[in-house]
C-alpha cells in the first residue's frame, strides 16, 4: 500500500484542482458563450449568458449544415477506427507471435512513424490519393487515417499481446483453433483495454481533425464536423458566439464516448504502466 | 485411446545443442508414462513435440500407427494440461471446457451433457458460471483437467500439472489424477520432475538427463536395479550412498573394501559371482540409507556379519525414522534407522548393512555391474 501523508494530500489536491481549471475553462468559455450575443460575448465574456436558449445552436446546426457534416464524420471516424484496429491489431499479433526475417526491421520501421508526423507528407500523400482517384471522397480520408493511426495502434496492441502468456494460445491450438481463431477468439479478447485505448485515441483525432478534410475534401455533401464549423471563422471576422455553439454541439459525441468507455480506457492505460 | 511411439526422436535448437537427443520409447495403450528428470533434461521438450508444440528435428513420433511429425496440433486429437493450468481469461469455466468442443462443431446437447459430465467427474459443478480468476489454484487445475478430458482425447499430455499447488493439495489432486487414469482408461504421459509423483502415478518412469534417456521401467524396477549412478542418486529420498570401493577376495570370499580403507564389506555369495571379474578393479558401491540398520535393531535375516563402526554427525528424528549422517572410514553416508535408535551426535554406531542390497556401478561409464 502507498501511504501518503496529510500534507501530501493537500497538496495533491491542490495540483489536481489546478489542473481541473486550466483543463475546464476554455471548455466551460465555449459552452457558455454558445448562448450569448455577439454584443453580449465581447462585453462580459467570462459571465454567465443571460438565457439559456439554444438559438446560436440551431442557427448554427442550420447554416454550417451539421447534420450531414456529423453523418460523414460518424461514418469517417467509424471505418478509421475500425480500419487502425483490424490492420493494426493483425500486424501486431504477428510481430508479437511470429518469428520470421526482417520482424524486427518491420516493428522499428512502423514505430518511427511515431516520431514522424504525417502532415509533413501530406503533398506526396495528395499526390498518391489523386492519382488513385480518391481526393474529395470519404474512403480516400479513411485510408488516411488508418495509415497515421497505425503506429500507435501497432506499438500499443504488441506490448499488450506480448503479455499474454504462450500456453493460453498453444492451449488454443491443441483445442483446435486455427491461427486466425486463435488471433480473434483468444488474443483479441485479451487485449481489450488496449483497443479501447487505440479506438478512443483515433476517435478524438479523427473527429477533431481538420487539416486532412480541408486538403482532401472540397465538396459541401462531404464535409466533416471540424471543416463545417469553419464556415464561421472569417476572412475579416469570426463569428464567435456561432463557432462556441458549433463547437459545443461537436464534443457530444466525444464526450459520450469517452464517459461509455472510461473504465476500459483507464484500465488499458494503466495495465500497460504496471507491467 | 492410442500407442504412442517415439523413434529416434531428436531436438536441436540452431543446430548445435540437442535439447533432446534420440529418445526412443512407446508408450501403450491406456498406460500412464511418466518423464522424469531435473529441470532442463528435456523432458518437457520431448512432450511438446508429441503434442505438436515443437518441431521434431529427426525421428519420428507415432500416434495410433500414424505418423504425426508434420500433423497440426489441433489434428493430433490429443489434450495437454499446462502448468500454468493456460485457461482462456476471458471465458466462465463452461466456456473453458466448451471451446474446442465448440471449434470441432459439436451440437449444442452433446456440448453440454459432456461439459457437464466432466464437471461431475471433477467435482467443479458450482463453478461453471465463473471465470477463471475467480477460482483458487485447486480449481483451475481441475477445470484444465476438464478441458483436456471432454473432449475425450486419444492422449492426455501433462507438463507438470501439480507443481504450482501446495504440497496439501499436490496429494490429493495425484490421487484424484490416478483415479481418472484408471476411470477414464486414458493414455497419460506426464511430465514432472518430482521423482514422488512419478513413483506413486506411473505405470513406466522414462528418466531424462540432459536430453539423454537414462532408463525405462516401472516404479519398482527404477528404484530397484537403477540402470545408471544417476538414476540411482535420483530416485529415493533420502538419495543413495556411493562409496568408491575396490573389489578384493580373501579367503574365498568377495569383499568391497572402501577406497580409503576405512572398511570392507562381505558380498553375499549369490551376488559374488556377477562381479568376479570386477576383483582388484575400481568400483562404485551403492547402497540406500533404509539398508542401512542399528545394529540394536537389525533384525535376523540381515546380513550381520557386515558391520561398520561410524561416527554419528548429525542425526535427524523424523518420527517413523530417524536419519543419521555418518562417517564410515573417510566417507560420509546416510543411514535411515529405526527411530528408538540411541545414537547421539559425537558417539559410535555400530551400524548394520545389508549387503543383498548392495549395487555396484561401473566409476568410468557410471553404469550398473549387475
Amino acid at each position: 500500500m502507498l501511504r501518503i501523508n496529510l500534507f501530501s494530500k493537500i497538496l495533491f489536491l491542490i495540483l489536481l484542482s489546478l489542473y481541473f481549471v486550466v483543463v475546464a475553462t476554455p471548455f466551460l468559455l465555449m459552452f457558455f458563450n454558445g448562448f450569448k450575443t455577439t454584443r453580449e460575448l465581447f462585453l462580459k465574456p467570462f459571465e454567465m449568458p443571460d438565457s439559456f436558449a439554444p438559438e446560436n445552436h440551431i442557427r448554427a446546426w442550420e447554416r454550417a449544415g451539421l447534420g450531414t457534416a456529423f453523418l460523414n464524420s460518424i461514418v469517417v471516424s467509424g471505418a478509421g477506427i475500425f480500419g487502425v484496429l483490424f490492420t493494426s491489431s493483425m500486424l501486431a499479433y504477428v510481430l508479437s507471435r511470429y518469428r520470421f526475417r526482417f520482424r524486427r526491421f518491420i516493428y522499428v520501421y512502423i514505430i518511427l512513424g511515431l516520431a514522424l508526423p504525417a502532415r509533413l507528407a501530406i503533398i506526396p500523400i495528395f499526390l498518391l490519393l489523386n492519382s488513385l482517384k480518391l481526393t474529395d471522397t470519404r474512403l480516400g480520408l479513411v485510408l488516411v487515417y488508418i495509415a497515421t493511426g497505425a503506429s500507435f495502434a501497432t506499438f500499443l496492441l504488441k506490448n499488450f499481446m506480448d503479455g499474454i502468456p504462450l500456453e493460453i494460445e498453444e492451449s488454443a491450438r491443441m483445442d483446435g483453433a486455427s491461427p486466425w481463431t486463435v488471433y480473434r477468439r483468444i488474443a483479441l479478447p485479451l487485449i481489450k483495454p488496449a483497443l479501447v485505448v487505440v479506438g478512443l485515441v483515433n476517435f478524438v483525432n479523427i473527429w477533431n481533425d481538420f487539416f486532412f478534410p480541408f486538403i482532401i475534401i472540397t465538396s459541401k455533401a462531404k464535409e466533416t464536423v471540424p471543416l463545417a464549423v469553419s464556415l464561421f471563422y472569417g476572412e475579416y471576422s469570426n463569428q464567435w458566439p456561432m463557432i462556441a455553439a458549433a463547437l459545443t454541439i461537436s464534443v457530444v459525441p466525444i464526450m459520450v464516448v469517452f464517459f461509455l468507455f472510461s473504465k476500459q480506457f483507464i484500465s488499458g492505460i494503466t495495465q500497460g504502466a504496471i507491467k | 485411446m492410442a500407442q504412442v511411439i517415439l523413434e529416434n526422436v531428436t531436438k536441436s535448437y540452431d543446430g548445435k545443442e540437442k535439447a533432446v537427443n534420440d529418445a526412443n520409447f512407446v508408450v501403450e495403450n491406456e498406460e500412464f508414462v511418466v518423464l522424469l528428470g531435473p529441470s532442463g533434461c528435456g523432458k518437457t521438450t520431448t512432450l511438446r513435440m508429441v503434442a505438436g508444440l515443437e518441431e521434431i528435428t529427426s525421428g519420428t513420433v507415432k500416434i495410433d500407427g500414424r505418423v504425426v511429425n508434420d500433423v497440426e496440433p489441433k489434428d493430433r486429437d490429443i489434450a495437454m494440461v499446462f502448468q500454468n493450468y493456460a485457461l482462456y481469461p476471458h471465458m466462465t469455466v463452461f466456456d473453458n471446457m466448451a471451446f474446442g468442443l465448440k471449434l470441432r462443431k459439436f451440437p449444442k446437447a452433446e456440448i453440454q451433457s459432456r461439459v457437464q459430465e466432466a464437471a461431475r467427474i471433477l467435482s467443479i459443478e458450482p463453478l461453471l458460471d465463473r471465470k477463471p480468476k475467480q477460482l483458487s489454484g485447486g480449481q483451475r487445475q481441475r477445470v484444465a483437467v476438464g478441458r483436456a478430458i471432454v473432449r475425450n482425447p486419444k492422449v492426455f499430455l501433462f507438463d507438470e500439472p501439480l507443481s504450482n499447488l501446495d504440497a496439501k493439495l499436490r496429494v490429493q489432486m495425484r490421487s484424484e489424477l490416478k483415479k481418472l487414469h484408471h476411470n477414464l482408461n486414458a493414455t497419460i504421459i506426464y511430465v514432472t520432475h518430482d521423482q514422488i509423483e512419478a513413483m506413486t502415478m506411473a505405470d513406466k518412469i522414462v528418466i531424462m538427463r540432459s536430453g539423454l534417456i537414462q532408463q525405462i521401467g516401472d516404479p519398482h524396477q527404477i528404484y530397484n536395479e537403477p540402470a545408471n549412478v544417476f538414476v540411482a542418486g535420483f530416485i529415493g529420498t533420502p538419495p543413495m550412498n556411493f562409496v568408491n570401493g575396490i573389489i578384493v577376495q580373501r579367503e574365498n570370499a568377495l569383499y568391497v573394501r572402501e577406497k580409503a580403507g576405512g572398511f570392507a564389506l562381505r558380498i553375499p555369495k549369490e551376488i559374488a559371482p556377477k562381479v568376479e571379474e570386477w576383483i582388484e578393479k575400481d568400483v562404485i558401491f551403492g547402497i540406500r540409507p533404509e539398508d542401512l540398520y542399528d545394529k540394536l535393531f537389525a533384525v535376523g535375516e540381515k546380513d550381520v556379519g557386515n558391520i561398520v563402526v561410524a561416527d554419528v554427525d548429525v542425526t535427524e528424528p523424523l518420527g517413523n525414522q530417524t536419519i543419521l549422517h555418518l562417517k564410515a572410514g573417510e566417507t560420509f553416508i546416510v543411514a535411515s534407522v529405526n527411530p528408538q535408535t540411541k545414537a547421539k551426535e559425537g558417539e559410535k554406531i555400530d551400524v548394520v548393512i545389508d549387503m543383498n542390497k548392495m549395487h555396484l556401478f561401473d566409476p568410468n561409464t557410471e553404469k550398473a555391474i549387475f
